[in-house]
C-alpha cells in the first residue's frame, strides 16, 4: 500500500469524547491519531478545514444485523458490532473470524458470538475460541434464553472470559406471538399484543442472574419505564449493567403503527407515549449508555406484508446521528453526552481502543455538520433497503467527511 | 322521530358524496350517516330477495372476485349469492386450501387480480391489515370479508340491518327505530374477534350502549377506550340488556391454552335459557355463526323462533352485501352523479 499522507483537520470544534466540544485541531499519521489540541498542519500534510463543523470519533454502532457499508458510511459510522442472528448464526469460530475481517479496511466489524448453538437457547458454543477469532461480546440475539439454568451458565462462562453478555429483554412466554405492545392501538388494530411488562420481567431475571454470575450485562434495548427503573436501581446498587436504545423508541410510540405500517414493526415493539418519555428521561439522567441503530435493512419480501407477518427491524444507520442530534437540540442531552452514547460507551463495552479522539488511537474520525438539513426518503437511501419508520421526515445533521484508520472514505 | 339529521333515511348528500370511499375496509373509517346509508340501500335488496324472481342486472358485465385466503363457507356463499343476484360474474378463489405461502403471494395475488381487471375484489385473510395492503395495490374497490382480528365490516352492517329491522317491528319497547340507548352485550372471544371489533365500532357510533364479556385472557387490553364496558361475569353483563350477541369460540382455544374446557366455558359464558331470563324480557339473541351448540349457546336458545335472530342475520347478510357491491361499483359503472373511480 502507498504510504499515506499525514492528515491535519483544523478549524473545527473537537468533540473528543472527553468533555464538551472545544476549538482545536487533530493530526494523524498513517492509521493513528498523533496529536489533538492546539496544533497546526506540518509541511506535506493534507489539510482539511472543518470551520463551523464538529470533529468527533467515528460512531461505533453497538448491535447491527447487517454489514451495510454504504449506509454506515453515510451515517458517520466506522465500526459496528454485528449481532449473531446471521444465516447461519455466529456460533462457530470460523464464522466469527470471517465476520471480523469482512468490512476491512474501511469498516471494522466486531462480531458478537451466539450465546448458544444455533441461538436455540440450549447448548454452549465455543465461546473462548470465538473470542480468539474476534468476538467482542456474547448475545442471545433477538431472542430470549427461556431456560434460566442455561442463561446462568452462559453468563458464568462469559464472565470467565471477560465478555459482556448482550441481552434481548423480552420474556418469550409472556410475549408469545405478539407484534405490538398491549394497549388501545393494538386492540383497535386487532394485532397480537403483549404487556410491556414482558421487558420488565426479562430484565429482572437477567439482572439477578448476571449479578450472581458476576457477568457484565448489556441490555441492548430498554424501552419501558419499568425496565429503565430496574436498570437505574441496579446501577445505583453497583451492578455491572449497561443498556442501550435505538432512536425509534425515543422518537416514536405505538401510535406510529396505526395503519399497519410495517416499517414500524420492530422488536421490541413500539411502546406507549409514557414509555417514550421515560426513555428520553433515561437518556438525560445517564441510565442509558448507548444509542445504536439496530440496522436491519429489509426489502419488500420481508416488509410488504400484513403487519404481523412482516419481519421486525428497521434500516437505522443513516438516521442514527441526526436523530441523536435532535436530542441535543431538544436539550435532553449535551454534545459531550452524545459522544458518550454513540462512541465512548460502545467502545468501552466492546473493549476496543476506539471511540475517543486521543493520541495513539486509530484515526476513526467523523466530521459532521450538526445543522445540515435533509429529508429521510425511503426510496433513496444508501442502505440495502429503505425500511425506515422516519420516511419523509426532515432531520438535521450529517457526516460530511469520514476517516477510518486515517483513510478517507469516498462516497 | 329523532332530531339527528344524519340518522333519518334519504337525507344524504347527492350522488357519490353519499359514500365517498373506494373500499370497504372497516367500520372505523365510516361516518355514522355513511353506515346508515348502506343500511338504507340494503332495504331494496331485502325486498328483492323475498320476491320469487330474485334477480337484478345492475352489475351485469362486472367481474367480482372472492379471494378467500382463509376458510369460509357462509361468508363466501353470501358474497357469491349477492354478486350473482346483481347479475355480476362471480369467481371464487380459494387460496386457503392450497399451499400458498402467505406474504409475497398476497401482493402477487393482488397484482394478478388487478391485471385480470376485476371490478371488485372481496378478501378474507388471516392477518390483520391484509385487506388494506391489497386495497392499496389494486385499482378496483376492495371489500373486507374479515382480516385477522381487525375488522369484519359486512358482518357488523348486516347485524345492524337485522337489529334495525327488529327495532322497526316494534318488538323492542326501549328504542323504536334508532340505536340510541339500546343496551347490547357481546359475549365470547372478544380478543380474537374481528366481528366484535366491527360491531363495537358500529354500535357505539350509532349511540348504543355496548357491554363486552369474556374471560380475562380473551378480553383485549384497553377495550374500554373503544367506549364499551367490560365484564367478566356474564350474569352481570347480561342483566337487563335488549340484545345478546354471542360470538363463536374457537375449539382449539378451549382445550387448555385459554379456557380449561368447553364444559367450563358453557358454565361461565354460555347462553342458557336460565341466563337469557336475566336479559330484558324482549331481548333479541344474535350469533354470527357458525355456532358451537351447547358451548357458547344452547340449542334451545338458538332455535327460539320469537327471540333468535340468527337465521334473519343470514338473510340480511345477502341483502347487505348486495348493497355494498352495488354502492362500491357505482363509480366503475358510471352511475350518474358518482363521478370517476376514486
Amino acid at each position: 500500500m502507498m504510504p499515506r499522507q499525514p492528515l491535519t483537520i483544523t478549524g473545527g470544534q473537537i468533540l473528543s469524547g472527553d468533555g464538551p466540544p472545544a476549538p482545536g485541531a487533530i493530526r494523524c499519521e498513517r492509521d493513528r491519531i498523533v496529536a489533538v489540541g492546539d496544533l497546526s498542519a506540518q509541511d506535506g500534510d493534507r489539510t482539511l478545514d472543518a470551520k463551523g463543523k464538529i470533529v468527533m470519533p467515528g460512531i461505533i454502532d453497538l448491535g447491527v444485523f447487517e454489514i451495510d457499508k454504504p449506509a454506515f458510511h453515510f451515517g458517520g459510522i466506522t465500526r459496528a458490532a454485528l449481532m449473531p442472528d446471521q444465516p447461519p448464526p455466529l456460533d462457530y469460530p470460523a464464522r466469527v473470524r470471517f465476520a471480523a475481517s469482512y468490512g476491512k479496511p474501511d469498516f471494522w466489524v466486531h462480531p458478537i458470538a451466539a450465546a448458544t448453538r444455533g441461538l436455540k437457547g440450549e447448548e454452549l458454543p465455543e465461546l473462548a475460541l470465538m473470542q480468539e477469532a474476534g468476538a467482542r461480546a456474547v448475545s442471545s440475539g433477538r431472542q430470549w434464553i427461556a431456560d434460566s439454568g442455561t442463561m446462568f451458565r452462559v453468563l458464568q462462562y462469559a464472565a470467565m472470559l471477560g465478555l459482556p453478555f448482550i441481552s434481548h429483554a423480552e420474556d418469550a412466554g409472556l410475549a408469545g406471538d405478539a407484534v405490538a405492545t398491549q394497549g388501545e392501538i393494538a386492540t383497535r388494530q386487532g394485532l397480537p399484543s403483549a404487556p410491556s411488562e414482558a421487558e420488565t420481567l426479562a430484565i429482572m431475571r437477567d439482572l439477578t442472574l448476571a449479578e450472581i454470575a458476576g457477568a457484565h450485562l448489556h441490555i441492548r434495548q430498554v424501552t419501558t419505564k419499568g425496565g429503565l427503573d430496574l436498570v437505574r436501581k441496579a446501577k445505583a446498587r453497583g451492578v455491572n449493567v449497561t443498556c442501550g436504545v435505538t432512536p425509534a423508541h425515543f422518537m416514536l410510540s405505538d401510535v406510529a403503527t396505526a395503519g399497519f405500517l410495517t416499517f414500524t414493526r420492530l422488536s421490541p415493539p413500539l411502546r406507549s407515549e409514557d414509555d417514550r418519555k421515560a426513555v428520553r428521561e433515561a437518556l438525560a439522567d445517564g441510565t442509558i449508555d448507548v444509542v445504536a441503530s439496530g440496522h436491519d435493512p429489509r426489502g419488500p419480501e420481508d416488509k410488504r406484508l400484513p403487519f404481523a407477518d412482516a419481519a421486525p427491524g428497521m434500516a437505522g444507520a443513516e438516521t442514527l446521528l441526526p436523530l441523536t442530534l435532535s436530542l441535543v437540540r431538544d436539550g435532553v442531552i449535551d454534545m459531550a453526552r452524545m459522544a458518550q452514547l454513540l462512541c465512548v460507551n460502545p467502545a468501552r463495552i466492546l473493549g476496543v481502543e476506539a471511540g475517543r479522539l486521543v493520541e495513539g488511537y486509530e484515526a476513526d474520525i467523523a466530521v459532521i455538520d450538526a445543522d445540515r438539513p435533509w429529508i429521510v426518503d425511503s426510496d433513496r437511501m444508501a442502505a440495502q433497503a429503505g425500511n425506515t419508520p422516519f420516511d419523509k421526515q426532515p432531520v438535521q445533521g450529517r457526516a460530511i467527511a469520514l476517516f477510518k484508520g486515517g483513510m478517507e472514505i469516498e462516497d | 322521530m329523532t332530531a339527528t339529521p344524519t340518522s333519518s333515511s334519504r337525507s344524504y348528500p347527492a350522488g357519490g358524496e353519499a359514500f365517498p370511499h373506494k373500499d370497504l375496509i372497516g367500520i372505523a373509517p365510516l361516518a355514522p350517516w355513511q353506515i346508515l346509508y348502506l343500511l338504507d340501500e340494503a332495504e331494496q335488496w331485502v325486498k328483492l330477495n323475498r320476491s320469487p324472481l330474485k334477480h337484478n342486472d345492475a352489475l351485469a358485465g362486472l367481474t367480482i372476485i372472492n379471494a378467500f385466503f382463509e376458510n369460509s363457507t357462509r361468508t363466501l356463499l353470501s358474497f357469491e349469492i349477492a354478486g350473482k343476484r346483481l347479475g355480476a360474474d362471480v369467481v371464487n378463489m380459494h387460496a386457503a386450501t392450497s399451499s400458498v405461502k402467505k406474504g409475497e403471494t398476497l401482493i402477487d395475488t393482488a397484482t394478478t387480480l388487478n391485471a385480470m381487471r376485476a371490478d371488485a375484489i372481496v378478501i378474507r385473510h388471516a392477518s390483520s391489515g391484509a385487506t388494506q395492503l391489497i386495497a392499496d395495490k389494486v385499482a378496483c374497490p376492495v371489500l373486507n370479508a374479515g382480516d385477522g382480528q381487525h375488522e369484519h365490516p359486512t358482518q357488523a352492517l348486516l347485524d345492524a340491518l337485522t337489529l334495525r329491522d327488529w327495532l322497526r317491528s316494534g318488538a323492542c319497547p326501549v328504542a323504536k327505530e334508532e340505536f340510541v340507548g339500546l343496551k347490547i352485550v357481546i359475549c365470547g372471544d372478544i380478543r380474537h374477534s374481528r366481528v366484535a371489533r366491527s360491531n363495537i365500532l358500529l354500535l357505539t357510533a350509532l349511540g348504543a350502549e355496548v357491554r363486552v364479556c369474556a374471560p380475562p385472557a380473551l378480553m383485549p387490553y384497553d377495550i374500554e377506550r373503544m367506549r364499551v364496558t367490560p365484564f367478566t361475569d356474564f350474569n352481570q353483563a347480561i342483566d337487563g340488556v335488549d340484545v345478546v350477541m354471542m360470538l363463536r369460540i374457537q375449539m382449539e382455544r378451549m382445550s387448555g391454552p385459554f379456557i380449561p374446557s368447553a364444559r367450563e366455558y358453557r358454565h361461565l359464558f354460555g347462553l342458557t335459557p336460565e341466563r337469557l331470563k336475566l336479559a330484558a324480557p324482549h331481548a333479541l339473541v344474535m350469533h354470527p355463526g357458525p355456532m358451537n351448540r351447547g358451548v357458547e349457546i344452547d340449542s334451545s336458545v338458538a332455535d327460539m323462533l320469537e327471540r333468535s335472530a340468527i337465521t334473519r342475520q343470514v338473510e340480511m347478510g345477502v341483502a347487505l352485501r348486495m348493497a355494498c357491491l352495488d354502492v362500491l361499483t357505482r363509480r366503475v359503472r358510471g352511475v350518474e352523479g358518482w363521478g370517476a373511480p376514486l
